[in-house]
């Protein structure tokens, strides 16, 4: 049986490798938003404007910071490139009651998600939080980060102002 | 089984022969780490010397259709990890498609039904948890605000199914939405309902082969207010085991409610939930996580900070009762106690205590039905108040400060025997500075204390006072250096009062990373979620490869 699998595995990977292309776009996943409406991803949009898509949670430091650090200078990038900030939120049912308070007290103009059972995560392969991904004008996923350092922003911004160019 | 190798193995060829082109992606994951004796802090040495754990997952999306394995490999298992995971294997695998509001799944699937009560599979890498599905899984939304999934499966535990086969169903009304009316109101409900099959194999008794739980749930959602509410059932599920004198017919029942409001630099959360006799098993006869369905959230906050996170809860699915407050504060830029940046608190309450008169689970023998409501008077689980005091000083300067005061009973939260240990109440204070050197170079230090003393004579000493420092030094985008030094000082076994010192290092860029890291780890409680498990000390080498693409 495993070696049927594995056989099927090699073959399949051989298949798809030839046929795919480069081009990734957002999965047909549903998410909720605060208002518990559930919402498909792929139906994001931005007027042909770049997207990022941030993985964070409220117990989350790290991710906290980037948004926080993003959040102090996101009306200048929406001004100069008209990006917009997706943050979706993988706090479970344990967490997720402190999402929409923790936002709000933080100012954050983000647009939110949540995604209590990970689909997104792992149709996204997501593993570690924060994920950062960022979408051209057509929704193509053209580059990702794992993690965050203190700055980091600047390199994220820098990929923003290369698309809109 | 047959059916989904073919499903796999010929639509991706359909595909390429329309000369269309799908997209491929996915992640992987790569850990090692050495075991080496140290007597001191009680690490054992591997004989493999090197464990390892590794995933690599592969999903491939055409259109409305994707299919996606997971290969995993533990040659063999890292010592925190269940050493049923041993070998290597394909245990996920799926095919699904997604037309008109129709999606079909067959293979591994995880689903959670409202908050999980009475059926949640999921994975949880950091716990070595997955107790994924396999089976078929609909999902089906008629019209605007109606949703419907069903689902009919196994559990996996480890490389194996557990014994138990599932059916459920869940439905959701978006009140608003379907009736298409316009109200400032919003209404959600929802229903579910899963049943367990399991072959009976005790003739003496007669217990349920099919166990039914159900659940409703409710929520309203006005301006910045959010009520939720859920309420479970599980209908009696004895062991196989039981025997005249410990009998169990008890049913299981749990609710959770929350409540929250807020507002622009402003937000509060109350919470309270009740659970007894609700832990919902993949096979009734068999004990460990790795057999659990349902999940009961922690009624208590999921803290970063390692002192903090010393003595975490976990949730006693079999009873409790707990209450939790949240206010998130904001105080805004340009006041006295703003400064020029604004300054953020965090307040957290949160309370676990057992239910009156003991759980039903534990009365069978007699008809014994805990009391609804009950805090005064009863026996404490955990405590934990707490504030959180979030400030950037300068532009190159930012911090954090905690202080906190947790009551957590050792005894019962970690299976000793009532007196060993007793209650254990800690202060802890954490500041936590980052500090940007230049542009891009920022240096972080942390520095923890946690004061801990024994509410009660208990046979055994706790560790008692533990200090912690971190200095960790970044250069965005690429590169992190870590060296933390935990040190319980305070044990009053003075050959135990040890030094727990790691040193990382570690590369990013975009989609990986990479770092390796050597120290002793103490042996500890690790929670997600309320799901909790032992790590063993250790000492010894690891690296971690990560990569998505």
């Amino acid at each position: 049986m495993q070696k049927q699998i594995l056989t099927l595995l090699v073959v399949l990977l051989a298949t798809i490798f030839s046929f795919s292309q480069d081009v990734r776009k957002l999965p047909n996943i549903e998410v909720k938003t605060l208002k518990g409406d559930a919402f498909n991803i792929s139906e994001l949009d931005n007027g042909g404007k770049p997207i990022v898509i941030s993985f964070w949670a409220t117990w989350c430091k790290p991710c906290k910071k980037e948004l926080n650090n993003i959040s102090e200078v996101y009306e200048d990038w929406q001004e100069e490139t008209g990006v917009k900030l997706v943050a979706v939120s993988i706090d479970d049912t344990r967490s997720m009651s402190k999402v929409a308070p923790y936002i709000n007290a933080s100012d954050w103009e983000y647009e939110v998600y949540l995604d209590p059972n990970a689909d997104l995560k792992r149709a996204m392969g997501v593993s570690t939080v924060p994920h950062t991904f960022l979408l051209n004008g057509k929704k193509e996923i053209v580059w990702q980060h794992r993690g965050y350092f203190e700055g980091d922003e600047k390199e994220l911004y820098e990929k923003i102002i290369e698309l809109v160019k | 089984m047959r059916k989904i190798i073919a499903l796999l193995f010929v639509l991706p060829l359909l595909g390429a022969a329309q000369n269309n082109s799908g997209e491929i992606h996915g992640d992987f994951d790569l850990s090692l780490q050495t075991y080496k004796e140290d007597k001191s802090i009680g690490a054992k040495a591997a004989d493999e010397v090197l464990l390892n754990n590794a995933y690599f997952n592969l999903l491939y999306t055409k259109g409305n259709f994707t299919v996606g394995i997971r290969y995993e490999s533990y040659l063999n298992a890292k010592a925190d990890y269940d050493p049923e995971f041993r070998g290597n294997g394909i245990p996920y695998r799926f095919a699904s498609y997604n037309k008109d509001g129709l999606a079909i799944t067959a293979g591994s699937f995880y689903e959670q039904f409202g908050s999980g009560l009475i059926f949640r599979s999921y994975e949880e890498k950091n716990l070595g948890l997955d107790n994924s599905m396999d089976g078929i899984r609909l999902k089906y939304s008629p019209t605007n605000g109606m949703y419907f999934k069903t689902f009919i499966g196994k559990s996996r535990t480890h490389f194996t199914y557990a014994d138990g086969i599932f059916r459920g169903i869940d439905g959701e009304l978006n009140i608003n939405d379907l009736f298409g009316f316009e109200s400032k109101t919003k209404a959600i409900i929802g229903g579910s309902f899963v049943s367990r099959y399991q072959k009976r194999e005790n003739i003496i008794f007669k217990i349920p082969q099919n166990v039914s739980t159900y659940a409703s749930r409710l929520n309203i959602i006005h301006g910045g207010w959010n009520y939720f509410g859920e309420f479970a059932y599980k209908i009696n599920d004895p062991a196989n085991s039981l025997s005249e004198s410990n009998m169990n017919y008890a049913s299981g029942s749990a609710f959770i409610n929350s409540i929250i409001f807020s507002k622009r630099g402003f937000g509060v959360s109350a919470e309270m939930h009740r659970t007894d006799n609700m832990t919902f098993k993949s096979d009734r006869d068999k004990d460990g996580k790795a057999f659990l369905i349902n999940y009961i959230p922690t009624l208590s906050k999921p803290h970063a900070y390692s002192l903090l996170a010393l003595y975490p809860c976990a949730t006693q699915a079999d009873g409790e009762f707990g209450v939790q407050f949240d206010i998130f504060y904001k105080i805004q830029k340009g006041t006295l106690l703003g400064g020029k940046y604004g300054t953020k608190l965090d307040i957290n309450y949160s309370r676990i205590n057992v239910l009156n008169g003991g759980t039903s689970f534990l009365n069978d023998h007699k008809e014994h039905i805990p009391m609804l409501i009950s805090i005064k008077d009863e026996t404490l689980y955990f405590n934990d108040v707490n504030l959180e005091i979030n400030k950037k000083i300068s532009k190159k300067l930012n911090a954090t400060f905690v202080i906190a005061n947790q009551t957590y009973n050792k005894d019962f939260l970690e299976g000793h025997p009532k007196g060993d240990y007793g209650i254990l109440n800690s202060t802890i204070l954490v500041a936590d500075i980052t500090y940007k050197v230049k542009t891009k170079h920022a240096v972080r230090i942390e520095l923890q204390k946690l004061n801990s003393k024994q509410l009660e004579h208990a046979d055994e000493l706790a560790e008692g006072d533990w200090s912690m420092c971190l200095v960790e030094y970044t250069i965005s985008p690429n590169w992190f250096f870590a060296v933390q030094d935990m040190y319980n000082w305070g044990n009053e076994d003075v050959e135990k009062q040890l030094h727990y010192i790691n040193i990382n290092a570690g590369f990013i860029k975009g989609a990986n990373r990479f770092s390796i890291g050597y120290g002793k780890k103490r042996e500890g409680i690790f929670c997600v979620g309320g799901i909790c498990k032992l790590v063993p000390s250790s000492n010894g080498f690891s690296l971690n490869i990560s990569s998505s693409f």
